[in-house]
């Protein structure tokens, strides 16, 4: 047994041990060494996160059975390449929010460093899990780090926006229990491959349950992802959060999404006998409306992060509209876009960190204000960084964009897919070209150079923005990626793979 | 026996959704508490109900599921650490805001203005 034979459980296991060598009396002391500890162990993370996502290209999807105990009643870990890639994801966001906060963020509050790390490894986990319990547990694991974290630095803007995150998830956390608990009783499971395998098989009683069961499911998952109308909490949490912290929670809704395609997207899809596909009458209407009301609400956004926070509902309602499409080319095209919006999401938080940091108190809202010392290099990032979001050409935006809307082959679909996505594009430019001539031209007085960012905080969004261009270049891979990742989580593995994989 | 388990998880249920939907953070932590017994005994129950059968694989012919009772276990669990957690928010936001309203502020209410003037 090599160390290498455990690679698919190091994502969960490298933070959890980083988070508790930081709570040790030496480290806690000293900011300086917990600082090179995170950054290193992130790097070390995204060394991980690809050579895994190589292995499970080379040698197909990975089973790593816990304590060797076989899957149904056994734990498994399950990696293949959908996963893999948003562990990819989740590793480098957590470098350079790290990067960022190693600016001075991570002093206004205690345990930043070992709850960054708490987070990365309850994210990593619920991607790869392969099975409904572990994925509650990790949920939970990534929301009690998620509310510390969401805090961080105090205030009572974000003590009230906590409230409201913290009680609606707990109440979506008891919902989950309920659901799992119902699915658990009619199919006597709750391992993913077991699950899609018994779901044909249901006796016509136990139809029904079943069927609420994992719409209950939906509903939990929806209120992770911020879909309509559970969308509530985002803008404000988001917005009076700390820029790191907000960045990180780019990939949180991107959670939700990821659980409502393994559960609805892929094990009640086309298979699944009676109960195939009932989430999709629910789906579509509501990926529509997230669409419709992200944009309208990103058109009424009076600050910078506000508008970003919208952004994140739009990019769900697209992501959402992906997974209503039910092909394996729309899937894939949906987890290129994923990628994209998830890291220029990010990107963006951070960028309105930095604004937010050299406008003193007009912080980020689009008021007349001084200048800002930098405004020449932010203003370029800006720019670069609307593009993407917005879905111009040449950034990975574009490329996202076009091939969902490429996927859509149904007139019907295409009738209300098209305009939606593209006029949404249209609401994105608008506001954000308005964004953009607020916060760099409407300036009044002098500058001050005490405001100026540090190098570390632009080398971590520099980190996220190089990412967008080399999506494109490197886009065949990457679609290459997005296509396989695809394919396996449309065709999935059955019990008995599973476990002939695990051996 | 099923009857009457059932009425106990549905009435806890619906004892912790009307408190939850009381806007303060003192009745939402009772309310969230009792919805999560509701959830716990409705894990336990998801395996089936039996009596007199160990939870244990001892041989016996006759056993309980046991993956509900490891399920309940880690429920509870996490359940407590996430109560927990909601009661220091709640009595932090209470100090830092003034009222226990979950709004921050409590909603303005017509008809106390009008009796006062």
């Amino acid at each position: 047994m090599s160390l290498f034979d455990h690679l698919v459980i190091f994502p969960v296991l490298v933070p959890f041990f980083i988070a508790v060598a930081l709570l040790l009396p030496s480290l806690t002391n000293s900011l300086a060494r917990q600082r090179v500890i995170t950054i290193t162990a992130n790097i070390l993370m995204v060394v991980i996160a690809f050579t895994l996502l190589f292995t499970v290209k080379e040698q197909g999807i990975q089973v790593y059975a816990l304590g060797d105990w076989s899957a149904p009643f056994g734990i498994v870990l399950v990696a293949d390449t959908f996963s893999v890639l948003l562990v990819c994801l989740s590793a480098i966001l957590g470098l350079a929010v790290t990067l960022y906060a190693s600016a001075g963020e991570d002093k206004n509050g205690d345990f930043f460093h070992p709850l960054i790390m708490f987070q990365l490894m309850g994210i990593n986990g619920a991607f790869l899990t392969g099975d409904a319990f572990n994925l509650f547990v990790f949920f939970e694991v990534l929301l009690i780090a998620s509310y510390a974290l969401l805090m961080h630095g105090g205030g009572k803007q974000r003590i009230q926006a906590n409230i409201h995150y913290v009680f609606l998830n707990l109440i979506g956390s008891s919902l989950f229990l309920f659901a799992l608990g119902t699915l658990y009783g009619t199919l006597g499971t709750l391992n993913f491959a077991d699950m899609a395998d018994r779901i044909p098989l249901l006796s016509h009683n136990e139809l029904l349950i079943t069927k609420s069961g994992a719409l209950l499911l939906l509903a939990v998952f929806g209120l992770k992802a911020a879909m309509l109308p559970l969308h509530f909490w985002l803008p404000k949490a988001y917005a009076s959060t700390s820029a790191p912290v907000a960045a990180l929670f780019a990939i949180m809704t991107k959670v939700g999404i990821y659980s409502i395609w393994r559960i609805h997207g892929a094990m009640f899809a086309d298979q699944a006998g009676e109960l195939a596909n009932i989430a999709l009458p629910w789906l579509w209407p509501i990926a529509l409306l997230t669409i419709a009301i992200g944009a309208i609400a990103v058109l009424a956004s009076q600050s910078l992060r506000v508008l970003c926070s919208n952004l994140v509902v739009v990019s769900v309602g697209t992501l959402l509209v992906t997974i209503c499409l039910n092909t394996v080319q729309a899937t894939a095209a949906g987890i290129y876009y994923l990628l994209h919006s998830t890291i220029a999401c990010a990107a963006m938080f951070l960028l309105a960190g930095l604004i937010q940091q050299q406008r003193g108190k007009a912080e980020d809202r689009f008021v007349a204000s001084r200048a800002m010392p930098q405004a020449g290099i932010l203003g370029f990032v800006f720019a670069l960084l609307a593009i993407a979001l917005i879905g111009m050409p040449p950034l990975s935006g574009f490329v996202g964009k076009a091939l969902i809307l490429q996927s859509v082959t149904n007139a019907n679909q295409a009738m209300w897919v098209w305009p939606l996505v593209l006029v949404a594009g249209l609401i994105a430019l608008i506001a954000l070209s308005r964004a953009g001539t607020s916060l760099f031209w409407r300036t009044s007085g002098e500058s001050t150079n005490e405001l100026k960012g540090q190098p570390i905080q632009y080398v971590a969004i520099g980190l996220l923005v190089a990412i967008l261009p080399l999506m494109v270049i490197f886009g065949g891979a990457v679609s290459d990626f997005s296509q396989l990742a695809a394919e396996q989580l449309k065709t999935g593995l059955t019990l008995q793979q599973l476990n002939e994989v695990a051996q | 026996m099923e009857l009457v388990y059932a009425v106990c998880v549905g009435f806890m249920s619906a004892c912790g959704i009307f408190l939850m939907l009381r806007g303060h953070t003192f009745t939402l932590v009772i309310g969230l508490t009792m919805l999560s017994y509701a959830v716990n005994l409705f894990l336990f129950a998801s395996g089936g109900l039996t009596i007199g059968a160990p939870a244990v694989l001892n041989g016996s012919e006759n056993y309980a599921d046991p993956l509900p009772q490891a399920l309940v276990l880690t429920a509870i669990v996490i359940g407590f650490a996430m109560t927990a957690f909601a009661v220091i928010l709640a009595m932090r936001g209470r100090s830092e805001l003034g009222n226990d309203h979950v709004d921050g502020t409590e909603p303005f209410d017509r008809l106390a203005a009008e009796d006062k003037s």
